[in-house]
């Protein structure tokens, strides 16, 4: 989809609208990073954004998140791997796209998704004199916008696993050799790693008082930390499993699936690994595996794990049968959220008005997430095409959507 | 020359099925090409200058794989999408 023309790109999108560390301890957050945190009254409308295999559609919900309006679809038939609001100024969204024949692309728009343009120069590795091994970028898998501090600031994590960082809102995109070029990067990401989709850079966390300090998953390495604005980077992976190496235990290799930074405590992380639920609180650099407390007939493997935005002890996962030959869908058809309220010491299980029975869900891991609201609303999307939301921090569920295509990711937003 | 282009393709030029550019190498035809419709050919080949693997390209009917490839003004390019792209793995969690 061509960029210059932004009202033969609303033309071409086919909108329709139908009702439906570094081991020192840190500073605190400061006062105005509070203030942005603080719970929204459930007057500000939630929009869900919505990234799906064939294509992108949003969810409006009405100020009580009662009902909700289907808006879509844009970019039908594009594989959308992640559509972002940036919250410093809830107008602009940028979006990880391709299709099954075309190359990877970013498009961005600043008015709230009315208009797209696509990146002039979307994440792509350095030019190597042998081309034919070389990596090339297959798809972008995650964004995330800059700090605060940093306006114009993206950040993109690929596949095969690259950090790439944009300053102009999307618009161009560069190289982080940091870790793109690391001279470990052979051993962090080796040649005949990969998952079912091939290997992943797939979340990129931001300390909210350090613009420099930054947090990547991958899912090779596991996690890793940067205190340079990623010129270097430490794993962090101490404690975390690795059951399917050798050594179950090594300073990298991990499966990271997700992280959740604790806003009103950034030096409290959660972690959805591929062998297991884990916290970390810095500058401690060893992981505890808070997933032994669930219920050993459920597990603790999962994709996404939620950290609430304004409580540290509590967090929310969504199990998966991580058993025998991995079926990804809910443990014994029986879909739930679990929630800790007290740091992973316990877990429960929060399942009413989902499916009793023969619910078979995969939900991926950018597709569990919660708003800002007050009470925390919850939502997530499932490869099937259903949307579900709580408007009670996971108390009761309602589906919300059905019949869309495979759900790739959610986020619940307030915009401008 | 004449240049065939895929559906997948035509949003960067208008709708056009067809247009024209020029070029010595099948290399130079796609800068050529990107020049007039932005963004094109990252969408065909990747930052190695490989041509991506669910799309082909075909000079006078043959298939090509190699940008190097020397193009005469009266070639007939024709830049397809492959039969076996459309189910990509992509995104797959693991």
């Amino acid at each position: 989809m061509k960029g210059t023309s932004k009202t033969k790109n609303r033309r071409a999108a086919g909108k329709t609208r139908r009702a439906v560390s570094a081991g020192k301890q840190r500073k605190p957050p400061r006062r105005h990073l509070k203030t942005r945190l603080r719970a929204r009254t459930v007057a500000d409308d939630v929009t869900l954004l919505v990234g799906t295999r064939k294509g992108v559609w949003f969810l409006h919900g009405d100020a009580r998140r009662a009902s909700w309006s289907v808006e879509g679809p844009q970019f039908l038939g594009h594989i959308i791997n992640h559509v972002v609001l940036d919250p410093r100024d809830r107008r602009t969204i940028v979006m990880a796209a391709k299709t099954g024949h075309l190359g990877p692309t970013i498009y961005t728009s600043t008015d709230c998704g009315k208009s797209w343009v696509e990146s002039k120069r979307p994440p792509a590795f350095s030019k190597q004199a042998d081309g034919q091994s070389a990596r090339a970028v297959s798809h972008t898998f995650w964004l995330t916008p800059g700090h605060e501090t940093e306006p114009a600031v993206w950040w993109a994590g690929t596949s095969p696993p690259g950090l790439f960082r944009s300053s102009d809102h999307g618009a161009t995109w560069e190289s982080i050799d940091g870790w793109n070029e690391n001279p470990m990067y052979p051993k962090w990401v080796p040649a005949d790693s990969g998952t079912p989709d091939g290997a992943l850079l797939n979340q990129i966390v931001i300390d909210p008082r350090d613009a420099a300090h930054l947090y990547i998953a991958t899912s090779t390495a596991g996690v890793f930390e940067s205190i340079d604005k990623g010129r270097s980077w430490k794993p962090l992976n101490r404690g975390v499993e690795a059951n399917f190496l050798p050594d179950p235990y090594p300073e990298y290799g991990q499966d990271a699936h997700c992280l959740g930074l604790c806003p009103q405590r950034p030096d409290r992380l959660y972690q959805q690994n591929h062998c297991g639920i884990y916290r970390i609180d810095r500058p401690d650099d060893a992981w505890e595996r808070i997933g032994k407390n669930m219920p050993a007939e459920v597990g603790d493997i999962g994709f996404g794990i939620i950290a609430h935005p304004r409580d540290p002890d509590t967090a929310w996962v969504f199990p998966m049968d991580g058993t025998m030959v991995w079926p990804r869908t809910s443990p014994d058809g029986r879909p739930a959220a679990y929630r800790t309220s007290d740091a992973g010491r316990s877990w429960q299980r929060q399942d009413r008005g989902l499916p009793r029975q023969q619910g078979w869900f995969t939900v991926k891991r950018q597709a569990f997430c919660c708003d800002t609201q007050q009470p925390l609303g919850l939502y997530f999307g499932t490869t099937g095409g259903e949307l579900w939301m709580s408007s009670n921090e996971g108390g009761t569920w309602k589906q919300i959507a059905a019949h869309l295509p495979e759900i790739y990711s959610v986020s619940a937003v307030t915009m401008a | 020359m004449r240049v065939l282009l895929a559906t997948p393709l035509r949003s960067y030029t208008s709708g056009q099925a067809a247009v024209e550019a020029d070029g010595a190498s099948v290399a130079q035809l796609l800068v050529a090409l990107d020049a007039a419709f932005p963004g094109i050919r990252f969408r065909i080949v990747d930052e190695q200058d490989r041509i991506r693997q669910h799309m082909r390209i075909f000079v006078n009917h043959e298939a090509i794989r190699d940008l190097n490839t020397l193009l005469n003004p009266m070639d007939d390019v024709q830049i397809l999408q492959a039969l076996s792209g459309g189910c990509g793995a992509e995104a797959r969690n693991t």
